[in-house]
């Protein structure tokens, strides 16, 4: 069955931790959600290179945090905060690219 | 297990934030040994640390201190504000304690206070990179010695240390500069000889006040009581809760690795970490542990300033002009360099709302659709009237420029007042963002002073 993003989680969410490194967060609605997604295996490093346009070696790591039911991607940011060319200081609106992503599950 | 337990109350995330006062009284009224705030970070961007301002208003900052030291020393509690003034470098650290002097000579308040300054001299910076001992964090260009002299403040984020050198020293209210945030609330229970993993990830939900809570609050209050061998995380407005997952999100919140968390001289370790739910919206936790690492390091920031920034904020209605917009902005970018002769020095960057502003280049949406734009001209440059000159006639060319194609041959933007450029001052970037290794990390210098409330 298709499962939107929408559908699964509840809070998708960017933000900086530190200047040089954009975090991305995906909670999922319930435990059952976090497993079909972390079975369908669509969050790794290629598709947050792919979606934000960086090369893999700059993204940081994807990490799965069960407590929370949720998943991490870290990835270098495009500029540091407040370097010029920034568009986001916090970095807080840069999830978007996230919300269309669906997956078999 | 001596049943012993250590309350805290943190009114809020950023000092200055504000709270409301009902959770705060309802905080005191549980007896916290510690009120303790967090009142700064990197986030706001490198302008604050640079230029020695705050990015949190004084009439708040001071509303949310008054409540501190008045009701916290009076319920017998020590009061604990770490990374003052918002960036913790020594003009943050002056603004904060001069508010500070201010609320106790008017709350005829008493207390011996200790003051912290973690600001690094540059030389000490300068030789810890001559003897190798400076580490970039990931994507940050190795240090320089350029650098550390280019930056205007360079601040080390202290951990519990110097906080417990303080307390030592019988002060019931600590202000420090740059520091750790979990530290302000972990140093005085790791000193009575709590836990340190547990004190350092209850300080780390903490800082953020009732952020963690569901649904959560930069603005309002959390309460936590250590116990030996765990910790109860509880919110003091009824309309909140913490949950289990609210809980162990927050660990997400800010980082980059859930379950390790490096921080002064080691790594908070939740990878054992448990979360339950006990209850009247109260969430235990246990297993956290704190991970010594060596050599022990401290993280240094630092801002330098690169130039100086005018605006003009104007927005275009036009079909024709929307569609075009790229080609335009482009054209009106070479024919001010030309007129300029080649010479104008800076840079201009437009911000175009409705097309790409919050992502930029890496905006998915490529067709635009809006049918109306909203288009900041932004001039950095090395000085203010270079800049000024700079967006002036990028915004008269812009404003006029007959694009192919164009029918509103009266003007192409809409401002919404007058004047239409504004000056944005000096711009400032981080240039310092490395790790130090230190010998001692209490090493930072510490006053002490009898504050005497009332008197001249």
């Amino acid at each position: 069955m298709r499962r939107t993003i929408r559908d699964e989680a509840r809070v998708v969410r960017s933000k900086n931790s530190g200047p040089y490194e954009l975090t991305l967060d995906v909670m999922f609605r319930d435990r059952a959600a976090y497993d079909r997604a972390r079975a369908a295996a669509v969050f790794t490093p290629a598709l947050v290179a792919r979606l934000y346009g960086v090369a893999e070696a700059d993204v940081l790591g994807v990490t799965w945090f069960e407590p929370a039911a949720a998943v991490k991607m870290t990835l270098r940011r495009r500029v540091a905060s407040g370097s010029p060319g920034d568009t986001d200081i916090y970095g807080a609106q840069q999830h978007a690219p996230l919300l269309d992503l669906s997956w078999e599950g | 297990m001596s049943g012993r337990e250590f309350r805290v109350l943190s009114p809020t995330a950023i000092l200055g934030y504000g709270f409301p006062v009902e959770s705060f009284r309802r905080g005191i009224a549980k007896k916290p040994d510690l009120v303790a705030a967090d009142a700064g970070s990197t986030d706001p961007g490198p302008y604050y640390l640079g230029s020695g301002k705050s990015f949190t208003d004084r009439a708040f900052v001071k509303r949310d201190l008054a409540f501190m030291l008045r009701e916290g020393l009076a319920c017998g509690a020590v009061v604990v504000v770490g990374s003052a003034g918002g960036s913790g470098a020594a003009p943050h650290l002056a603004w904060c304690r001069g508010i500070l002097d201010e609320i106790a000579r008017e709350e005829k308040l008493s207390f011996r206070l200790g003051v912290i300054a973690t600001d690094v001299p540059k030389d000490r910076v300068k030789a810890a990179l001559r003897a190798g001992r400076v580490t970039p964090l990931p994507f940050v260009p190795p240090l320089t010695e350029e650098a550390v002299d280019a930056s205007t403040h360079i601040v080390a984020q202290a951990g519990s240390e110097p906080i417990i050198r303080a307390l030592d020293a019988g002060c019931t209210v600590v202000l420090a500069g740059r520091t750790y945030d979990p530290a302000c609330f972990a140093a005085l229970p790791v000193r009575l000889g709590f836990d340190e993993g547990l004190a350092l990830h209850m300080g780390k939900i903490l800082e953020c006040g009732a952020i963690a809570a569901t649904p959560g609050s930069g603005a309002d209050c959390a309460f936590a009581t250590l116990h030996d061998d765990r910790f109860v995380l509880e919110a003091l407005n009824p309309a909140r809760k913490f949950t289990r997952e609210s809980a162990a999100a927050h660990t997400l919140y800010e980082k980059s690795d859930p379950y390790r968390l490096p921080g002064p001289g080691g790594v908070i370790d939740l990878a054992g970490s448990s979360f339950t739910e006990i209850g009247g919206g109260r969430v235990e936790v246990r297993g956290s542990r704190h991970e010594r690492t060596a050599p022990y390091r401290l993280k240094l920031e630092g801002a330098r300033r690169t130039g100086f920034r005018s605006i003009s904020i104007a927005g275009t209605r036009d079909p024709v002009m929307i569609a075009a917009i790229g080609g335009i902005l482009e054209a009106v970018r070479r024919q001010v360099a030309a007129m300029s002769g080649g010479t104008a020095r800076g840079a201009v960057h437009f911000h175009v709302y409705g097309r790409d502003g919050v992502m930029g280049p890496t905006e998915p949406v490529k067709e635009t659709r809006s049918h109306e734009l909203g288009i900041v001209i932004e001039s950095v440059a090395p000085t203010q009237e270079e800049a000024d000159t700079l967006t002036s006639v990028t915004r008269s060319t812009l404003l006029h420029y007959g694009y192919p194609g164009r029918i509103a041959t009266a003007g192409n933007l809409a401002f919404p007042f007058s004047p239409s450029d504004i000056r944005a001052g000096e711009v400032y970037e981080f240039s310092v963002y490395h790790l130090v290794d230190v010998d001692d990390p209490a090493d930072f210098p510490l006053e002490v002073v009898e504050v005497k409330g009332g008197r001249a």
